[in-house]
């Protein structure tokens, strides 16, 4: 294993799943990460820590099993503000996962404040998550859906950007911070500078960029940002909401229930406090304790060093990727620039015969739309394969992908 | 199965050179469907006379699986009698493709064509046959297939 800015060797120790093989004998080699990364085994035992000595309900009971629960429900709120500089811990909701965040938004203050004829700006290389529900928001109110277009180096292109703002019409921007298709690294700054000097809100997608580098909301300055805990080492089902506090404070209810009131009479609700607000019905305290568990991993490792690694590791790929004849690679070339996900298409090989082929030699990579399917008909095509990296992942290990590339090039005759 | 002996010579090249591809200008039948899964896309168009398939295109986009799968469909029922073609089976498509113990993803895509063909035929049955007993059992076969 070659030299790194990480201690790989010692940290591929902690994710077990990667000492099995796949297909009989085949070591697996994880490069679908951008989809959802491995748990190491401190977030799977801070898990079942939680079942086996301590589980019970938050916030209600008094006894010391929900007063230990509670607190290790509440100290992962602390550790996410913390993680991303948020500037209140009652601006972090814990919710299920990015796309139940935005859609939080969309329901929410989309309705309160978007009405006919408003325009809601996205771009070509959104998730469907943060495409769908603004459609759905925009037939319901008679807004309107524009696209900021993406270049054929796979980036913003800001002008357009102006040009929505220009109309005075724009209630909100919302794009993600990076592409989980191309790996594009939106300057986000500048996008939220424009939106901010025409008063626009702005919500920012950190699906993708929260678990692969260093992120400042302070500095951001957006208005809504959204992240899932599975793509940073983190269980399924916890994702989170941050929003600045006005915002949160004049937004209804997503849900009504239990632990997001205050008081409840037959014809009148108040609303709890920040953040349980947004928090109605028993939270998934488990899977938000493991998170926690995945963060002070990441910080022990340092996120400069986990985007250095991954810098260097995505450099090396494209380097090896570009030689294989017939490689198309989509987006930026410069690994400085970039995230660890790589879209690319194999001469006329189908993507998902791509993927059955070189699962065979256990590397696991995605093939498909990406959920990006406006994305796909901007490249015109119908489908890409794509390769993406984490902090477990080795040169060694592009090297394999290389080689079983060539030999689905070679199967299929190109 | 082994991708050796999924891709082999005979699927690339209907993969690459598709028998029977385009459409047909007013067609007896026209059905189209896709696997939002993978998004694999594919419509059929069938013209049915005296009972015999008297012309059948596909026109689609996806794996080699899929589009040659749907190639070779094409001409095993070109000219056949129309209640031969009501009676195929999944076991049939496959046989004829040489592809047996596909995983239960790339399944989908050898039988796309097939469940094209079953819902084209619902529909023929329903609207042109009136024979809603021959048709709800198409129905049924079209979306058993997965
Ligand atoms: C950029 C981006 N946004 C949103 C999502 C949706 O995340 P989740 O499925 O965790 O809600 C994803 C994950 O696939 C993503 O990559």
């Amino acid at each position: 294993m070659q030299a790194s800015v990480i201690n790989i060797e010692k940290i591929r120790k902690d994710f077990p799943i990667l000492e099995r093989k796949v297909h009989k004998d085949k070591p697996l080699v994880y490069l679908d990460n951008a989809a959802t990364t491995q748990k190491p085994v401190q977030v799977i035992e801070a898990i079942s820590n939680y079942y086996l000595n301590y589980n019970s309900n938050i916030h209600r009971a008094v006894h010391e099993l929900a007063e230990e629960a509670t607190a290790a429900y509440e100290l992962t709120r602390d550790k996410v503000a913390k993680f991303i500089n948020a500037p209140r811990r009652e601006e972090i909701v814990f919710v299920r996962g990015t796309t139940e965040a935005i859609n939080l938004v969309a329901y929410t203050w989309g309705r309160q404040n978007v009405g006919k004829d408003d325009i809601i700006v996205t771009t070509e290389y959104e998730h469907h998550s943060n495409i769908v529900p603004w459609q759905l928001l925009a037939k319901e109110k008679g807004a309107r859906i524009e696209y900021v277009g993406v270049d054929d180096g796979g980036q913003l292109m800001l002008e357009q950007l102006d040009r929505y703002l220009e109309t005075g019409r724009v209630k909100l921007v919302t794009f993600s911070q990076m592409s989980n298709v191309l790996g594009t690294i939106s300057d986000s700054e500048e996008i939220v500078r424009r939106c901010k000097a025409r008063g626009v809100r702005v919500l920012v997608d950190g699906a993708q960029s929260v678990p692969h580098m260093k992120v400042d909301l302070q500095r951001l300055g957006c208005d809504f940002f959204a992240f899932s805990a599975h793509k940073m080492l983190g269980p399924t089902g916890v994702g989170v909401l941050w929003a600045r506090r006005d915002l949160l404070e004049g937004m209804v209810p997503f849900n009504g229930g239990g632990d997001m009131i205050r008081e409840v009479h037959k014809y009148e609700t108040t609303w709890n406090d920040l953040p349980y607000k947004f928090e109605a019905g028993t939270p998934n305290i488990a899977d938000v304790i493991g998170f926690g568990a995945a963060i002070d991993y990441l910080e022990a490792i340092g996120m400069d060093r986990v985007r250095e690694h991954e810098v260097e590791i995505t450099r090396y790929a494209l380097e090896k990727l570009s030689e294989i004849k017939g490689m198309k690679i989509y987006g930026p070339m410069d690994a400085g620039k970039r995230g660890g996900v790589i879209s690319f298409n194999l001469g006329d090989i189908h993507p998902h015969d791509l993927a059955t082929i070189i699962d065979e030699d256990g590397v696991a990579i995605r093939s498909g739309h990406h959920c990006a399917q406006v994305l796909m008909e901007r490249l015109d095509v119908s489908a890409t394969s794509r390769a993406s990296f984490y902090i477990y992942n080795t040169k060694d290990e592009v090297d394999v992908l290389v080689r079983a590339l060539n030999r689905a090039r070679e199967l299929f005759r190109i | 199965m082994s991708s050796a002996d999924i891709y082999r010579e005979i699927i690339l090249d209907y993969y690459r050179n598709p028998r029977n591809y385009g459409k047909i200008p007013n067609p007896d039948v026209a059905q189209r469907d896709s696997n939002p899964l993978c998004g694999d896309e594919l419509e059929m168009h069938l013209n049915i006379k005296d009972n015999k398939i008297a012309d059948v295109k596909f026109t689609g986009k996806g794996c080699a699986i899929s589009q040659a799968s749907a190639s070779m469909l094409t001409e095993l029922i070109m000219g056949k009698d129309f209640e031969e073609v009501k009676k195929l089976s999944k076991e049939d498509i496959l046989e004829n493709l040489g592809l047996h113990d596909l995983g239960p993803a790339r399944i989908k895509c050898a039988l796309l064509s097939l469940k094209v063909l079953k819902s084209g035929l619902y529909s023929y049955l329903t609207e042109k046959m009136k024979d809603t007993a021959s048709a709800d059992k198409m129905k049924e076969e079209a979306s058993g297939l997965y």
